[in-house]
């Protein structure tokens, strides 16, 4: 069962890192929420995988009987999705803004912050092309 | 004790509410944040006091025993980090009265920071890497909050960038820490460097070491995670940069130290040899990106940047030594690189721009501005008697010591890149006439405002030069610190109980 998880936590990390190599900001953030999951998918099955033996403690004793699913990795995982899902909500609001603001979702044509220089190259070649024109 | 450790997190959180409550009275909300920061500094002085006492101060929350609940510990370098955080912040508090605008108030900016200041406190303070992960957490979206507050379409910009790179490195902690917890089955850092030992494959522990390496890596801004920090920190009000530069990314080397100390040792050939190649990268990079910008905070983004490559040098050396040389880097950057913003934020506010070639005429109107700019500035790049000369000396000390010369010339060079940089800003800034012809004084400012502006501003130059004059206490300091961090047996006792960890210490 293990096993069968890994392949799908690779195939999902595989996924998001496809998504996420995209320009297109919104691609990027469906790769992080798939990146994410796999994340929390990972937690889950470190704590190993224990079918039908949920953690109970039986009445009138103090710890339960025999093997029993391993509660911690269950509340790190709901720990880490309360807090992706803000952290999500927060970023696609961020970047609709951004597409309001910018009007692009393209990261490469984001250059507000950073403003493409006026290299020595290009001035040259401007200088250049004037000249020959 | 439990109160002790607890109230620098609890303090801010409370002066956050508080804050947020009252974002719409204007002054009164403004200096709420300030007395919230003078608490903070007085609990911080509180623990740090404890800690000189005592030794290693540890306390269960919820007193569930230790390697199941959740520890708060603080050591010499936790304590040093968490007085060093309440004097960033309480400086910065005060120079945000001056600074932040109507608008931004109203928004819930002196909310956001103290919810900040908690984060950063909290990751300092913690004794458990699930717990370090929330407190994470709490810092970035407090900084999220804080970068993009206002809405500029730059700091939409650069925001959008800091965003979705700091959420990846958050992703791959959290994948480490899941790594990690399934090898070992615990998440307290105490019992991690008994459990680290007992993992049969350590060669799978290096795998996640460096997942931890590149998670923390990208929040320290080393080569070649760095790129969202020259894209991002220069777009907020200065006194939301000043307080990215000085803590946040200290809140990533603090974590590698931390974990590359007392957990991730098993490998130190390969993992520490892998931090001194990037350290040196990181220096190198850092200062050729300063060179080449022409923006007064762009340029010392990059400084960030190389600044940080020295403390990784520190960590990756993995000597006595060169421990020491990490603590007392970080403990002086922290001071001087705020204090840096906060000042380019007073030239900007003179001359209309942060753009070098569009400003100028400081020296001539304000020739205290300009001292007040010399002595960060100096002590950046490492001039005797400032703090920064102790500090590389130590460090480049460190690597002649085991015969990393190459490292220790790139340390000295990147020293001299950092002069050229600082040397451009004077020569643009401060030497050249103001291209406008207009005379940019300290008392076109109102009384008030010089007065909050240059106030935090003197404070952090004068610990500077008190730092560089009488450096012998801060080094026995750094000392007392970095041998705690390469001998963890107070650490884990202090965690585990001493009946604990005797027998199981190798």
């Amino acid at each position: 069962m293990e096993s069968v998880l890994a392949l799908l936590i690779g195939l999902m990390v595989a996924a998001s890192v496809y998504l996420m190599l995209a320009r297109n900001v919104l691609r990027f953030l469906f790769g992080l929420v798939l990146l994410s999951n796999a994340a929390n998918l990972t937690i889950f099955v470190s704590g190993r995988l224990t079918a039908a033996m949920p953690p109970l403690v039986p009445k009138g004793m103090t710890e339960p009987v025999g093997v029993v699913a391993n509660a911690l990795p269950q509340a790190l995982v709901l720990t880490a999705i309360v807090i992706g899902f803000g952290l999500f909500a927060f970023a696609l609001v961020l970047v609709y803004r951004g597409y309001l603001a910018l009007g692009t979702l393209d990261s490469d044509a984001m250059r507000h912050a950073e403003p493409a220089p006026q290299s020595g190259g290009q001035k040259a070649q401007a200088k250049a092309e004037g000249e020959a024109s | 004790m439990s109160w002790l450790l607890a109230l620098p997190i609890v303090l801010p959180f409370a002066t956050a509410v508080l804050a947020f409550l009252l974002r719409d009275r204007g002054a009164f909300g403004r200096r709420l944040s300030v007395v919230g920061c003078l608490l903070l500094l007085a609990a911080s002085a509180a623990l740090m006091a404890a800690v000189l006492d005592e030794g290693v101060v540890a306390a269960q929350m919820g007193t569930w025993p230790a390697p199941f609940g959740i520890t708060l510990v603080a050591d010499l370098l936790s304590a040093v980090m968490v007085v060093i955080t309440a004097i960033t912040g309480l400086a910065v508090a005060v120079y945000a009265l001056a600074d932040i605008d109507a608008r931004r108030e109203a928004l819930g900016y002196h909310a956001l920071f103290q919810v900040l200041l908690a984060g950063v406190c909290g990751a300092f303070l913690t004794g458990d890497i699930f717990n370090l992960y929330v407190w994470f957490e709490v810092m970035l979206i407090a900084s999220f909050g804080l970068l993009v507050l206002g809405g500029d379409k730059a700091q939409i910009d650069g925001g959008i960038k800091y965003v979705t790179l700091n959420l990846v490195s958050t992703v791959m902690f959290l994948t480490g820490i899941g790594l990690l917890y399934g090898m070992t089955g615990t998440l307290n850092m105490a019992d991690l460097f008994f459990a680290v030992r007992e993992v049969e494959n350590q060669g799978l522990l290096t795998v996640v070491a460096i997942l931890f390496m590149v998670a923390f890596g990208v929040k320290a801004a080393v080569f070649p995670l760095f790129f969202w920090l020259p894209a991002s920190y220069h777009t907020p009000p200065v006194a939301v940069s000043a307080v990215f530069a000085g803590l946040l990314t200290k809140v990533g080397v603090y974590a590698l130290i931390r974990m590359f100390t007392l957990v991730f040792t098993n490998d130190t050939d390969y993992t520490h040899g892998l931090l001194l190649v990037v350290a040196v990268l990181t220096m190198v990079t850092g200062v050729l990106g300063a060179a080449a910008q022409s923006d007064f905070r762009k340029i010392l983004s990059f400084h960030i940047v190389s600044q940080i490559g020295y403390m990784v040098l520190g960590l990756a050396l993995y000597t006595p030594l060169a421990l020491v040389g990490a603590v007392f880097y970080l403990v002086h950057h922290i001071i001087v690189k705020a204090n840096l913003f906060l000042v380019s934020g007073v030239a900007r506010r003179l001359t209309g721009s942060f753009e070098l070639s569009a400003i100028g005429g400081l020296y001539k109107s304000s020739p205290l501005l300009a001292v007040l700019f010399l002595i960060p500035a100096f002590s950046l790049a490492g001039f005797p008697p400032l703090s920064g000369f102790w500090a590389k000396y130590v460090l480049v000390k460190a690597s002649l010591e085991v015969e990393a010369y190459i490292v220790a010339g790139a340390a000295l060079v990147v020293g001299l890149l950092t002069i050229f940089s600082m040397t451009k800003i004077w020569a643009e800034a401060f030497w050249k006439p103001h291209p406008d012809g207009t005379t940019p004084a300290l008392t076109n400012l109102a009384r008030s405002e010089r007065r909050m502006l240059l106030l935090p501003v003197f404070a952090l130059a004068g610990l500077t030069v008190i730092i560089g004059l009488f450096p012998q206490p801060f080094v026995d300091f750094a000392e007392r610190s970095a041998g705690q961090l390469l001998n963890p047996t107070a650490y884990v006792e202090a965690v585990l109980g001493v009946e604990t960890v005797i027998g199981r210490l190798p």
